[in-house]
């Protein structure tokens, strides 16, 4: 049953770990996307929306492609979702607080509005959008998986997609702490002006990061739709994981790497209701409280205490105006 | 010449601050924002519908006003958001981030309807319902002052505190909803009792939420405005430094102030549960909080402004779910405009407080000295 409850939670956690690298890599470059909730939707339906017509088009559905496309539509959307934000916050130099929340509420009514009206508007003759073919395809696991036991059911018996939310946020830490790029992105978001003033270029890096980041969180919508969901959209079946994101931003004090741990943790919270015996309907309900919780601790710890290395980037949330400086 | 052209490039585009535009100036500017949204909305909605771009308008116009039961049902969902977003005002001026208005008025009805529930049988309607209003601003109060008191002992950052606040007053409510339900285990709250609703004036059960609210908006207008409180707190959102080198405590500006935001987000709950829902769920809220900001952020803070962009907002929402419901749409719709509607206006500001020059080369060693 252990086992189960850790495989459980690593699928659970793969969505909020896509999500907080995409917003983790947003905030180093001093945007706090608050829109990371609607990228997530955005990413999911258009991914939904690529595989829907794919299959709609073609009688037999060819694997590779079928992983391929709902993958391209998916970055599309959210990629330009991400610019929708960044020319808003960056150029036009927008509140980000007020954008961000604009780009949820925009952002979850798309991906409810074309999830629930898609088979209306292409007049297709199916009763509701399973696409259990793609779903199929995403969820090929390793072959070896099954024999390996328990270390196979623990680390091999995951899709693709996992183990790519893995690398990206592996490949996030080392950018950050090893790579010159990394460190310019990483003083663009602490001191804009100083960074500006050492010939780095701050409008490129912030327009880059939020839309890299936003096509990384974008991947965690399609994770969940194609994987945990088996291709079937269901309004508001997404639920608040963006904002679970966010937090888990906060509880990784702004590291990819801690952050792989800290989403397993956030998933075995998503789901440990349904481990604990005799819960009542009731207990469960203040049960799902935890992950809140346990952020709100880890924000009050991590200002209380005032270590240097654990605080948001100095920049975060401001705009940065070259003649303001 | 050139030589120097080279030494020293001058950009294509050059932005820069001016003093912002001023009165009808900038209502045009914005005024401008609106009509382009709209324009872009009405091509989306042809888009998806088929309808002829006139008919699209003409829809959304009877979707929401097209009925004199319509029209109240518009002037309600007005009053709600203007409610909230009145509340969400005073923190915002002092730069305190509060997004947690959705959890705040959230407990604010589970207050109101705890009362109704356990006082009911012992407490006379005249008197429960004050009660009840006190309930429902002392538990919007506590969920603010918590993010505040720590906000202005250690800094915690505010924004994500609320966020999160929003997330357990969710669970609070959907834990309340299981306990207290009827039958038991269907998770849903049995209607208040009718004697505990509030008044109804004339033969129009929502006129009492609009007045409420619309007395509630002059009375936060003068606070702001004329009060020492409402100056402590521009001064604040201003300058920290400011405020400590004048005198001003800015941890008690700041968890004063909250209070009240809060407070007021609980009269939300409160008008919405004893007002109108009667009954209290984890979606009464219905996202209001969020769109609060939005609508506090578009008026400049101003409490009469916000009475229009929270007209707006909920014109489009009605016409919008109307438009959905007449094609077998999802009600969704009309998020998607009310995003892209803000989207227009927020990009609007920027040609309100920057101008765009572009480069010209006659023109150029003049600007080089």
């Amino acid at each position: 049953m252990i086992v189960a409850f850790i495989q459980r939670a690593i699928v659970q956690s793969i969505p909020l770990l896509f999500g907080s690298t995409g917003e983790i890599i947003t905030e180093k470059s001093g945007n706090l996307n608050l829109g990371t909730a609607g990228v997530m939707y955005v990413g999911g339906i258009c991914g939904v929306m690529g595989a829907f017509f794919y299959e709609q088009s073609v009688e037999t559905v060819n694997p590779i492609l079928a992983v391929i496309i709902p993958m391209l539509t998916c970055i599309l959307g959210s990629a330009l979702m991400g610019v929708i934000y960044s020319v808003l916050t960056v150029t036009l130099r927008a509140n980000q607080n007020v954008t961000g929340l604009a780009l949820t509420t925009f952002g979850v009514g798309f991906g409810n509005f074309f999830g629930g009206s898609l088979i209306k508007l292409t007049n297709a003759d199916v009763p509701s959008i399973a696409l259990s073919a793609t779903s199929k395809c995403f969820k090929t696991t390793l072959p070896f998986a099954d024999k390996l036991g328990i270390i196979g059911d623990l680390f091999f018996s995951y899709s693709f997609l996992a183990y790519v939310a893995v690398i990206i946020a592996l490949i996030t830490s080392f950018y950050f702490n090893r790579t010159r790029s990394g460190l310019h992105l990483r003083a663009v978001g602490e001191n804009p002006a100083t960074a500006d003033a050492a010939g780095i270029n701050v409008t490129v890096y912030k327009h880059t990061s939020i839309i890299i980041g936003s096509i990384i969180a974008g991947f965690g919508g399609l994770y969940y739709v194609m994987d945990y969901a088996n291709g079937v959209w269901s309004n508001d079946g997404f639920g608040d994981r963006g904002w679970l994101a966010i937090a888990l931003v906060i509880f990784a004090i702004w590291r990819p790497n801690v952050s792989i741990l800290g989403s397993i943790l956030f998933g075995g919270l998503f789901i440990v209701y349904n481990y604990i015996p005799d819960l009542s309907l009731s207990s469960q309900e203040l049960f799902k409280m935890t992950p809140y919780v346990v952020t709100i601790l880890v924000l009050i710890i991590t200002s209380m205490r005032q270590k240097k290395e654990s605080q948001p980037p100095a920049s975060l949330g401001l705009p940065y105006f070259r003649e303001e400086r | 010449m050139k030589a120097k052209i080279k030494s020293n490039h001058e950009p294509l585009i050059h932005i820069a601050k001016k003093t912002p535009v001023q009165g009808w100036r900038a209502m045009l500017v914005r005024a401008g924002a609106i009509v382009a949204a709209l324009l872009v909305c009405g091509i989306l909605t042809v888009f998806l519908t088929d309808l002829n771009p006139i008919s699209v308008y003409s829809s959304l116009i009877v979707g929401a006003i097209g009925t004199p039961r319509r029209i109240w049902v518009l002037l309600h969902d007005l009053a709600i958001l203007l409610c909230i977003s009145l509340a969400v005002t005073p923190a915002f001026k002092m730069k305190f981030w509060n997004i947690g208005a959705e959890g705040q008025a959230l407990v604010g009805g589970l207050a109101t309807a705890a009362c109704a529930m356990f006082l009911g049988n012992s407490l006379p309607p005249h008197f429960l319902i004050p009660v009840m209003l006190i309930a429902s601003i002392v538990a919007g109060a506590i969920w603010g002052l918590i993010p505040s008191i720590f906000k202005a002992l250690w800094g915690t950052n505010e924004t994500l505190f609320t966020l999160m606040m929003n997330y357990i007053a969710i669970q609070l409510v959907s834990y309340f909803c299981f306990v207290f339900s009827v039958p038991k285990g269907s998770g849903r709250l049995e209607p208040i009792n009718e004697k505990f609703w509030l008044p109804v004036i004339g033969d129009n059960d929502y006129l009492f939420n609009i007045l409420f609210v619309l007395v509630l908006t002059v009375v936060m207008y003068i606070y702001l405005k004329y009060s020492k409180q409402g100056y402590e707190i521009s001064v604040v959102g201003e300058s920290v430094n400011t405020a400590t080198y004048i005198g001003i405590n800015v941890k008690k500006v700041i968890i004063r102030t909250m209070v009240i935001s809060g407070a007021i987000c609980g009269i939300a709950g409160f008008l919405l549960v004893a007002g109108a829902n009667h009954t209290v769920a984890d979606n009464t809220i219905g996202g209001r909080g969020f769109t609060a900001i939005m609508v506090s952020w578009l008026a400049k803070f101003n409490p009469f402004s916000m009475i229009l962009t929270s007209l707006l907002i909920a014109f489009l929402d009605r016409g919008a779910i109307e438009i959905a419901t007449q094609h077998k749409l999802n009600d969704s719709f009309s998020e998607i405009i009310t995003g892209i509607i803000i989207f227009f206006i927020i990009g609007s500001e920027f040609f309100i407080n920057y101008s765009v020059k572009f480069r010209k080369s006659e023109k150029k060693e003049a600007k080089n000295k």
